[in-house]
This record gives C-alpha cells, sequence and structure tokens, in this order.
C-alpha cells in the first residue's frame, strides 16, 4: 500500500516513506536492467524504451499517489508503472507478449497499463498523455472526490501543441492535475537545446497560469517534496502546477545499445551516472541511520528474487491465442 | 408546454432534435455533461445547445477554449474515469486538429489497455457543404473515422434519427461520432417528446422498390428519395436505405435489398475516391455478386476540395440529378 500522504515529523519524511522511496527505485531500476537483458535475448519483441536513470522522479511523485489517483505515462512507462504499484508478473508478461499481461498481450512495452492502480497507459504518442490526465482531473472535479492526476511527458513533448493545450485548460478550470515534465535533455537523440529556445520547461507555466518549479530529478528527496507540495495543492483544490525534473537516461532513447548515433558522448552519460539517485540515497540512507548496508543488500536481493519469478512466470505464460485477436476491438456490453 | 408525455409527437426542426438530443442524455445520466467550444452561454453556433447552461449549469455545459486536442484529450481521460462525456467538435473539418486523441487514443485505449478501458465518450460534429463555407468547413470526412476499429460513426439524417441516435450513442459502451449534417438544420419532421433510442449499426429502408438498391449516407438520403419520382419516369422503381451507421455497417440490410432488386447504386457526400461508398461497393460484390445484374454505382463528390463559390459548390455535391445521370450511364438507357 502506497502512503497517500506524507506523515513529516518535524525532521522530514518517516523511516518507513524513506525506505518505500527506496525499495521504489530499487524496483524500477531492477526491472528496467532485466528487461533490456530480456530483449538482448530476444524475449521482448519490439521497441523498449528503458527508465533507468530517472528512477527517483516516478519514486518520489507515486509516493503520494494512491490507487484513486490517476496519472498518464509516456513510451518510457515502465518505471511509472512499477512505482504506481505494478507488479512484475503481469508485467514481464506484457513484455514478453503473453496473455497473462497486464494488457493480455495486446499493448506491450509501449500501452502498458492498469486502470485498477489508476494507471492510463504509457503512451506510444509524444505528448499523447497529457490531455488525458487533464480529462481524469476533470472527471476527478466533476465527481468531487479529492483524487488528483498526474501527467508525466518529457522534454521532448513539452514541445506539442497536445501539452499545451492540456495544461491550458487544466488551469483555466483549477483542476486537480499535476504536469511532471522529466526533463532528461533529450528529445529522442536531439539535445534540448536544439529543440527548445528555454532552459527550463517550467518557464512555461507562467503562459498557463500556473506555478512553475523546478527540482533536481536525480534526488528523489527534491522530488518528493516538490511534488508533495504540487500533489495538495491539487487535492485543495487550488489547480494545477507545472513540476519539471532534471533528469537523465542512461540507456538509448530506445534499446539497450542504442542505434550507435552520434549524438550526446560518454563523459556527459558517466557525469550524470556518478549523480545516479539510488546510490546517492543510499549513502544519504546509511548516513541518516535510516537503514543498513545488510538491509540495503536485503531490499536488492529480495526485489532480485521478484524479477527471477517474474520472469520465469512470463516464461511460462500462455501467448494469446488467435481467436482472441479481436477482443475488446469494442466493449459489446451494452 | 403542458405535461410530457413521451409519445407526444410534433414537428422539429433537426437543430432541436438535436438539443432535446442532449437533454434528455443530460437528464437521465448524471454522469454525462458537454463540452465545446460556445457550447454554454452561446449555445453553439448552430443554436442546439440552447438552454442548456440555464438547465443544468456550468458543471455539466462546459465552454472550452479554441483547442480541439484538448477537447477530445477531456473526452479520452473523463470517460476512461468514469463520466460519459459529449464533446462538441463545431465542424468535422476540425478532425484534422486532434486526430491523434481521436484515432490513437480514443478508439485504441480499450484494446491497447486488453478491454480494461471503457470509453463511453459520444462525439458531436458537423459535416457536409451547402452554406458556401469552402474547403475547410463543408467537409465529409467520415470515412477516416469509421477506418477506425474501436470507432462508431453514425450519420442521422433526420430529426427523428438525430436525437434517437444521440440518445443510443450516449448509452453505448464505446466511442461514437455522431455526424451531423448542416444543411439539414432547418428540416423539420414529427419527433416524440422524452427518451427514445436508434439503434447504432442498422440501416433503415426508406421506401420500398424493386429495380435498384439505393444506399445514402446521411443528407443523402433526401437526395435519393428526391430521385425517386425520376427513376420512375425512365422505369426504375428505387428502393432507397438510409445507412444511418457507417461503423458498424449494416450489410445485411443491403444485401437482401439488392437479392430483390439485383443492382445497387451508393450515394455520398464525400469524394468519391476513398469515400465509403468504395467499401460498401467490395461489400456488395463480395456478399452479392451472384445477384447482381449491373456494377455496383457510386454517386459522390468529385475529387476536389469543396469550392466556394455558390456556383461550383452546387455542382459539386451529390444530388437527385447525379443519381438520375448515374443510372442512366451504367444502365445505357
Amino acid at each position: 500500500m502506497v502512503a497517500k500522504k506524507k506523515t513529516e515529523n518535524s525532521n522530514g519524511p518517516s523511516q518507513k516513506i524513506l525506505q518505500e522511496l527506496h525499495r521504489k527505485m530499487v524496483r524500477i531500476r531492477k526491472f528496467e536492467e532485466s528487461a533490456g537483458k530480456m530483449m538482448e535475448d530476444g524475449k521482448i519483441p519490439g521497441a523498449l524504451h528503458l527508465y533507468v536513470g530517472q528512477e527517483a522522479v516516478a519514486s518520489g511523485v507515486m509516493q503520494h499517489l494512491s490507487n484513486e489517483d490517476w496519472i498518464t505515462s509516456t513510451h518510457r512507462g515502465h518505471g511509472h508503472l512499477v512505482a504506481k504499484g505494478g507488479e512484475f508478473k503481469p508485467m514481464f508478461a506484457e513484455l514478453f507478449g503473453r496473455s497473462t499481461g497486464y494488457c493480455r498481450g495486446k499493448g506491450g512495452s509501449m500501452h502498458i497499463s492498469n486502470m485498477d492502480l489508476g494507471m492510463l497507459g504509457a503512451n506510444g504518442i509524444v505528448g499523447g498523455g497529457p490531455p488525458i490526465a487533464m480529462g481524469a482531473a476533470f472527471s476527478n472535479k466533476f465527481k468531487k472526490n479529492k483524487n488528483v492526476s498526474v501527467a508525466f511527458f518529457g522534454d521532448g513533448a513539452s514541445n506539442e501543441g497536445s501539452v499545451h493545450e492540456a495544461a491550458n485548460m487544466a488551469a483555466l478550470y483549477q483542476l486537480p492535475c499535476v504536469f511532471v515534465c522529466e526533463n532528461n535533455g533529450y528529445g529522442e537523440y536531439t539535445p534540448q537545446a536544439r529543440h527548445q529556445a528555454i532552459v527550463d520547461v517550467a518557464d512555461r507555466a507562467a503562459g498557463y497560469g500556473m506555478p512553475g518549479v523546478v527540482c533536481d530529478g536525480m534526488d528523489v528527496m527534491a522530488v518528493y517534496e516538490a511534488a508533495g507540495e504540487a500533489i495538495e495543492r491539487a487535492r485543495n483544490g487550488e489547480g494545477p502546477t507545472l513540476l519539471e525534473c532534471k533528469t537523465y537516461r542512461y540507456y538509448d532513447h530506445v534499446g539497450v545499445r542504442g542505434m550507435g548515433l552520434n549524438y550526446r558522448s560518454d563523459e556527459e552519460v558517466e557525469e550524470w551516472k556518478n549523480k545516479d539517485a539510488i546510490e546517492a540515497f543510499e549513502k544519504r540512507l546509511l548516513q541518516l541511520g535510516v537503514m543498513t548496508k545488510k538491509k540495503i543488500e536485503k531490499v536488492h536481493s529480495s526485489v532480485n528474487q521478484d524479477i527471477e519469478e517474474a520472469i520465469a512466470f512470463a516464461n511460462d505464460s500462455p501467448y494469446p491465442l488467435p481467436e482472441e485477436l479481436l477482443d475488446n476491438v469494442y466493449n459489446e456490453e451494452a | 408546454m403542458s405535461e410530457a408525455e413521451s409519445n407526444t409527437v410534433r414537428e422539429l426542426p433537426y437543430v432541436m432534435a438535436i438539443n432535446e438530443g442532449i437533454r434528455e442524455v443530460l437528464r437521465e445520466q448524471k454522469n454525462a455533461f458537454i463540452a465545446g467550444e460556445d457550447v454554454a452561454i452561446a449555445g453553439s453556433v448552430y443554436g442546439y445547445c440552447a438552454g442548456l447552461l440555464d438547465e443544468f449549469g456550468e458543471e455539466r455545459v462546459i465552454d472550452t477554449p479554441i483547442s480541439e486536442k484538448g477537447i477530445m484529450g477531456l473526452g479520452v481521460g473523463a470517460s476512461a474515469t468514469g463520466c460519459r462525456p459529449i464533446i462538441d467538435l463545431m465542424f468535422m473539418d476540425f478532425v484534422g486538429e486532434c486526430m491523434d486523441e481521436i484515432a490513437n487514443q480514443m478508439a485504441k485505449m480499450r484494446f491497447m489497455f486488453g478491454g480494461k478501458a471503457t470509453l463511453p465518450v459520444t462525439v458531436l460534429t458537423m459535416g457536409g457543404a451547402g452554406g458556401s463555407l469552402a474547403a475547410q468547413h463543408s467537409q465529409s470526412l467520415e470515412a477516416w473515422l469509421a477506418h477506425l476499429p474501436g470507432m462508431k460513426v453514425v450519420m442521422p439524417s433526420d430529426s427523428y434519427d438525430a436525437k434517437g441516435m444521440i440518445i443510443s450513442a450516449t448509452r453505448d459502451n464505446n466511442p461514437v461520432f455522431v455526424v451531423l449534417n448542416k444543411a439539414s438544420l432547418a428540416m423539420s419532421m414529427e419527433v416524440p417528446e422524452g427518451s427514445y433510442e436508434v439503434p447504432l449499426g442498422e440501416a433503415c429502408v426508406r421506401r420500398q422498390g424493386k429495380d435498384l438498391t439505393i444506399v445514402a449516407f446521411g443528407r443523402m438520403v433526401h437526395e435519393a428519395m428526391a430521385s425517386v419520382d425520376r427513376l420512375k419516369e425512365i422505369g426504375i422503381d428505387a428502393e432507397v436505405i438510409d445507412a444511418r451507421s457507417v461503423q458498424p455497417f449494416d450489410t445485411e440490410t443491403v444485401v437482401n435489398s439488392i437479392r430483390k432488386t439485383h443492382r445497387a447504386l451508393v450515394i455520398h457526400e464525400a469524394v468519391k475516391f476513398g469515400g465509403i461508398g468504395g467499401e460498401i461497393a467490395a461489400q456488395i460484390q463480395e456478399e452479392a455478386f451472384d445477384y447482381l445484374d449491373a456494377p455496383v454505382m457510386r454517386v459522390a463528390a468529385p475529387f476536389s476540395p469543396v469550392p466556394f463559390s455558390p456556383a461550383l459548390e452546387q455542382i459539386y455535391i451529390p444530388n437527385a440529378d447525379s443519381i438520375l445521370t448515374k443510372v442512366k450511364e451504367t444502365l445505357a438507357m
């Protein structure tokens, strides 16, 4: 169960929350690293956009959300689903194209979703999510509940008209919607400086009439705090926020080895890896005495075990049957 | 008006039938709302949202910015999360502004999610030429939408169907485009008060005949009916089928008719190339080839953007004359 609200004492978030944040990040990292291996082994067909490097963002934001809160994700969506409570077994099964997957093998990596967890899908279209998140936020306001929706999108998507329209409408209607821009410095293979004339995407918030906040997306505590404020505002009916998290993806836009395109330097990648969110947070947890080395190792080994079991499950799962092809094109229920 | 009886029938123009359809939906379904450009305080540019704001209030009758991606995304997100939105897309031509939300999100979400999402969203939009609104405000793009698995597309040709199909569309648990026709707004006919459904996916035989089956879409139904007497003069007793629904298409009703008449003509306002008529002609030859005594005929707009000048627009839109010409030409009469 995810903590719905931060239960802070005067010294900051509780030990339980810190440990949950850590576990979330480790789960995402290991899921993604394994997914990468599985793709290299030929187990995963199609395209795979790995979230490795950006774990602090999904984890820090999702810590404030319950299953009743909605999110929309991106093509780089596994991390968001893991942080929202996604289980490894149906996730791997989906990536493997099996009928036991969250989407019964109909969606795959780019459309992985779970409505029960409030996850309105990864999205193959850059900028596809924010209008949907805005619509979900409208729904929450319409039904007068206290739930929020969060739209994750990248610096690349920040140039899509759909994002501007969703942000404008969310501000206009004062919807409980948080726009989380994961600025990883690249729109696919094009560096930010070559795709927009601004440095901070959050600058655009003023144009929509909402607060814009920049935070260090490699620092899970910074994300946790900034997201907490934005989400609380949204829950209290004070409208949307644009939260920009500066982060970095370690792997290429797509796949593991990438396409060998000469668009960024190895030095740059190394520089960001030196700021690795998980390593930094583990150091901090040790310093704070929140976790011991042994406890951290235990988290890693238990997640490893979950991964192994999930991969075995996915491997043993059946492919969808030919007669399932036309299922769910339409909802046949009256 | 005195106490409404559900079966009281009165003359109602198409525009007011649309209004009543929306009204019935908002009365019946508490999770329904209508959102679109100019729908609330202005009551829509066509007038069919008149009075809705007064009756249902700001929370359920929502003016939006001119942001079709946003509006359509609102429909996707709100319907997937438990509302039953009616999205008003002022002109059908504007689908270009929000085709991603329509084609890649709305139509596919249920399938992509393995059946775990339901999107009961109705989109009202206005197609058709005839008002000198030129190339960007006059198109009939139903084939674009009908090409999308997951999408339903209907084209009510008259007041009765407009009201009933809006109600059916909102009760359906799938995205439905209700393509209205702006040249029909003032056309009147008897319409019952209260709520009733016109089923989606069922064609309607408007006139029985034995020599030729005319399959017509939207406003072209009226042109088909107008051609009946003139076809009779050349010895052809035409059966007229109002297709009503483009997706799903009622092949059965059409094929049953052709088994009797042995000839078929499809008429639509959209351009002929890639229009829905080609699909219907193909289905007819697949399902009823042995019954055909003549090639399947198509009457549609020429392959050109809709022209502005009334002199050109008049000859652009298919009508009873084009039906007559086509029949004479094909049957060598």
